[in-house]
């Protein structure tokens, strides 16, 4: 037990620092936007010194652009105050689809680098459990990662949600590379140890090119 | 004649900011937002500086530099890098980088890295020239030979 507490919290901490990272990244893309259009700014304000007319529209769109991206870094922010935040509680009643478009969300540039495309596919009511947010979005990740590198030449990740009698049910479709090959190494140690504080189960299909994890509706449902 | 740049980057609003700016300071400035694209126009066109994103989708900085290397040897490289990604562009310095900055960077100091950047190319073209123009004075029979 002891073991797999101490592999969940390093699986944990990795995630964690994997998509602060990235949030990071996305920011210092928008500051470095806003950086740019910033300088244009006292370029053109230069050259109005030395009597060269500046066309007001042309500034006009440089405050648009600078906006856009205040108006990016704003989504940035309040997505990664969510993530913080799904670790205020271990255990909480969700909205699965809440939390895959928040996984997406947090993942899409991460794919975006592997020239993957995320499809979110939530079922179209709430998918209601009772689980630790935090650690579904980890085990989400680790699943999105290894299915990302098993997209064959569609490059699409098909992230569906769905209501079950005993819970509830995430499957990564449209696996065009998922073979029969890598099987016995996923899932692994990190995959096993949250699947089973969240009472879930995984299953990989290379005939149906598919990943399901099947999640219990409530993780404290035995006590 | 100007000093031809290619800029890569992938976000869009960077490139058309940072190109005009760097137009406005006399660059002969194209740009790219992949990696892909940025080889295809590095095979057919000769720049003197590319300015080159590391963290791009698909063929990422580093590829694209080692292209760059392959098909130009003398075009000289600048990395762009954000906070997380300094250790490739180290790895790209190894690999015949000319420099590498850190965004948000200075324009200021970017014009600098250019003009060096620059003058190395051009210093090291005056020196492949003067070896050709030797070769050719201490044996004029190897204007005959293959390059």
């Amino acid at each position: 037990m002891r073991h797999k507490l101490d592999t969940i919290g390093e699986t944990g901490l990795q995630f964690f620092g994997k998509m602060t990272a990235s949030i990071s990244h996305e920011i210092k893309n928008v500051l470095a936007i806003i950086n740019e259009n910033a300088g244009l700014l006292e370029d053109f304000a230069r050259m109005a010194e030395g009597g060269i007319a500046i066309d007001p529209e042309r500034l006009e769109r440089l405050s648009q652009a600078v906006m856009k991206q205040i108006r990016r870094a704003d989504t940035i922010v309040k997505n990664m105050n969510r993530f913080a935040h799904s670790t205020d509680e271990s255990l909480k009643s969700v909205d699965l689809n809440e939390i895959l478009e928040l996984a997406v969300v947090l993942s899409n540039r991460l794919a975006s680098m592997r020239s993957v495309t995320l499809k979110p596919k939530p079922q179209e009511s709430p998918v209601k459990i009772r689980t630790s947010p935090f650690f579904l979005m980890n085990l989400i990740w680790l699943c999105l990662d290894f299915a990302m590198d098993r997209v064959g030449d569609g490059k699409i990740v098909e992230l569906a949600t769905q209501k079950t009698e005993t819970g509830a049910q995430l499957r990564f479709g449209r696996l065009e590379g998922l073979t029969e090959a890598p099987l016995n190494t996923f899932p692994a140690e990190p995959e096993k140890s949250l699947l089973d504080l969240l009472k879930a189960e995984l299953v990989v299909s290379a005939e149906k090119k598919e990943i399901v994890v099947r999640i219990a509706g409530n993780i404290n449902s035995d006590e | 004649m100007k000093t031809r740049v290619l800029l890569v980057d992938d976000e869009e609003q960077f490139v058309q900011a940072l190109s005009e700016r760097l137009a406005l300071r006399d660059y002969d400035i194209t740009t790219s937002l992949s990696g892909d694209d940025a080889i295809e126009k590095i095979k057919h066109y000769n720049y003197d500086v590319v300015i080159l994103d590391v963290a791009m989708p698909g063929i990422d900085g580093i590829q694209v530099l080692r292209e760059i290397k392959k098909s130009k040897p003398l075009t000289e490289v600048i990395m762009l890098t954000g906070h997380g990604t300094v250790e490739t562009a180290i790895e790209g310095m190894k690999l015949g980088a000319f420099d590498f900055l850190m965004k948000p960077c200075n324009t200021e100091e970017l014009d600098t890295k250019i003009k060096k950047a620059f003058a190395r190319k051009a210093e090291q073209e005056e020196r492949i020239r003067a070896a050709k123009v030797s070769d050719i004075i201490s044996s004029p029979r190897s204007v005959l030979k293959d390059d």
